[in-house]
């Protein structure tokens, strides 16, 4: 087992535990950042899809995860994203002033919708976004001078420096772009954590009640919560665009949210890991599903005839096993195997064991 | 004329929605969780139906499919809870919601492997008939979704402010501790409730392919019952027929009225704009939050 011993407050607040914490990060970045010379394009295509699902996932775990507020609409952020990047990318706008921008303008977005959503609890919040998601849809199409309507809208590659970057033509060049903005994201988040803003955010979601009592402006944390979310979304989104090349009203349509927030459940909610290896999850179970599906054909001679519905029906199941079996997600249970090594002999079962509540209404009538 | 023929089919739509509204309801009012799945529910109980009823499967007489698959619905229903839901017992509400919203994709999945993806409507002895009132022309499932909610409502409002078990359910939703302590056997009560919502999931599920055909995805129109639900107040049973109603009657007078692009708009803004400035619906029932 590993102990460390600590010296110094500041290691307390340090984003990493101990030097092998950190040399083992940085091996697995290394290792991601030379996945063109490991992977064919096709693979590549695919890490890059996990990791702009990844970004998304830190997005919404932001205001799920770790200041408790479920949010069932945050494909709308998506698509607001995306469309404000192409949308300044058209207008002559450099990349590298678009980008941000387009998370910005989001952030921006997210705060309007965070005024009205601040007043709502629970349930309501999930339905209130779940309604605005839907409206997304509807908005699109209407502001199709625009937006570009049904019809969608097309982007090729940006340039960078001089650099092209674009999906289909320069793959690997696309696949760092994002990946320099995954990390960027998840040091934030990590700086994020460690300052009191985040401890803010973990307060307001632990209880409303107690962090009030010890000065927090709960409807500030929300606020500021929602801005952040709603703008590392909006990157994401942002990156979704180019990483699709085409997209119209039905791109980030309502199941995207859904799938958003499933995600991030499987991955385990309110750890920055969650939103990886949920998007990692997401990624990888059509390939898995397809590849399993010819396993089978092969073996038992059947049809291979394509399932509708059968991605999400498979994904429904995983879910449902997770939240009986698992309610911390991925992480959640590589954290006690980790422990039981760390441990070994003397893990206990129930030492990961969730307190449980009685529950009291609000309604008293 | 025209309005009043307008009138009488959102009203008989708003029925639809007001009956998985009060699927919603039933389970917030006594489990203080909130059912994803209801609209996934009732699709599953129309196709239950058509499966009993329709010649090209079983082909049972209409009136004794009826209560088979209501039984069917209800013992549904109740399994739910026994083997997932109450694992859950102690858990956030979220937790719930997620369970419910991936159990909807489930039955989605099940439900189209089942039955397929081709629209398909339940042959039922009321088909085709019509009832003349005053120039109005009323199509007999029209009248009998109409009837058979309002009864509903009232029967389920009745049961839930008169009898000893709806008083302990709703003891059991407002203070599970309190409860236990009264004696109220709070699961098993639970348990009933989620069949007794499989049944009304089930009754929806039947008026609705009475009148129009399903396919695997009729439950998205669940939403639109959240709308019901929201507007009317989570937690009132004739609040969310009220609120179903106005769904309902919203949408056909919004179509014709509005332009087209803006008119299905309509039922989510009623929702955002209720969710805005009346947080807990119309018909409220939080005062003031206490710690």
């Amino acid at each position: 087992m590993r102990i460390v011993f600590k010296t110094n407050y500041m290691q307390d607040i340090r984003p990493w535990k101990d030097a092998y914490q950190l040399c083992l990060y940085l091996i697995l970045l290394a290792v991601v950042a030379a996945a063109p010379w490991w992977l064919d394009d096709f693979y590549l295509g695919e890490l890059t899809n996990v990791l702009i699902w990844a970004i998304a996932g830190l997005g919404l775990m932001i205001l799920t995860g770790h200041t408790g507020q479920v949010s069932l609409g945050h494909a709308a952020f998506l698509a607001f994203g995306c469309y404000a990047n192409v949308i300044l990318l058209e207008a002559g706008v450099p990349f590298l002033i678009a980008f941000p921008l387009a998370g910005i303008l989001t952030g921006l977005a997210g705060v309007t919708v965070a005024i009205p959503a601040l007043r709502l609890h629970g349930i309501y919040l999930a339905i209130f976004t779940m309604a605005l998601s839907i409206l997304m849809d509807d908005v699109i199409v209407l502001a199709e001078p625009i937006t570009g309507g049904v019809a969608g809208k097309y982007l090729g590659g940006v340039e960078i420096f001089g650099f092209l970057v674009d999906r289909w033509g320069t793959p690997v060049q696309f696949f760092w772009l994002v990946l320099g903005v995954a990390m960027l994201v998840t040091l934030g988040y990590i700086n994020l954590l460690r300052a009191p803003l985040g401890r803010s955010f973990i307060a307001v979601r632990d209880s409303e009640v107690s962090a009030q009592a010890m000065g927090v402006d709960i409807a500030r944390t929300k606020m500021i919560s929602f801005a952040l979310s709603c703008a590392v979304c909006g990157w994401a989104g942002a990156l979704m665009g180019m990483y699709s090349g085409a997209f119209n009203n039905e791109t980030f349509s309502v199941l995207i949210s859904i799938q958003l927030l499933m995600m991030i459940v499987i991955g385990g909610l309110g750890s920055i890991h969650g939103a990886f290896l949920g998007a990692i999850v997401i990624g990888f179970l059509p390939q898995f599903l397809s590849i399993s599906k010819e396993y089978v054909g092969a073996v038992f001679g059947g049809n291979t005839v394509a399932i509708p519905g059968l991605e999400f029906g498979i994904f429904g199941m995983i879910l449902i096993a997770f939240i009986l079996f698992e309610p911390m997600g991925l992480y959640g249970r590589w954290l006690k195997i980790r422990t039981w090594f760390e441990l070994f002999p003397f893990y206990r079962k129930d030492m990961f064991k969730r307190q449980k509540s009685y529950l009291k209404t609000e309604r008293l009538r | 004329m025209d309005n009043a023929q307008l009138l009488i089919s959102g009203l008989a739509n708003g029925c639809v929605y007001g009956l998985i509204a009060l699927g919603f309801v039933l389970i917030y009012k006594a489990a203080e969780a909130v059912n994803f799945a209801q609209g996934d529910f009732m699709m599953l109980g129309a196709f239950v139906t058509i499966g009993l009823t329709n010649t090209e499967y079983m082909g049972l007489p209409f009136w004794m499919a009826l209560p088979i698959s209501l039984g069917i619905m209800g013992a549904l229903g109740y399994l739910l809870d026994r083997l997932i839901i109450r694992r859950l017992f102690g858990e956030s509400q979220t937790a719930v919601v997620i369970l419910t919203i991936a159990l909807g994709f489930v039955i989605r999945f099940a439900a189209g492997l089942i039955w397929g993806h081709e629209p398909q409507t339940l042959q039922n002895p009321l088909a085709g008939k019509e009832v003349r009132f005053g120039g109005l022309v009323l199509g007999m499932e029209d009248v009998a979704v109409i009837v058979v909610t309002i009864l509903l409502t009232w029967g389920l409002y009745v049961f839930f402010s008169r009898t000893k078990l709806g008083l302990a359910m709703q003891g059991a939703s407002q203070n599970q501790l309190a409860a236990y302590y009264m004696g109220i056997p709070v699961k098993r009560v639970q348990g009933f409730i989620w069949a007794l919502a499989g049944v009304v999931a089930g009754i929806a599920g039947i008026l609705f392919a009475a009148k129009g055909s399903v396919d695997p995805t009729t439950g998205l129109l669940g939403i639109k019952a959240f709308a019901a639900a929201v507007i009317g107040g989570f937690g009132s049973l004739p609040g969310a027929l009220a609120g179903g109603l106005i769904v309902g009657v919203i949408e056909p007078f919004a179509s014709r009225y509005i332009a087209a692009g803006y008119s299905q708009i309509a039922p989510y803004a009623l929702l955002l704009a209720v969710l805005i400035f009346r947080p807990n619906g119309l018909f409220s029932q939080v005062r003031v939050k206490k710690v």
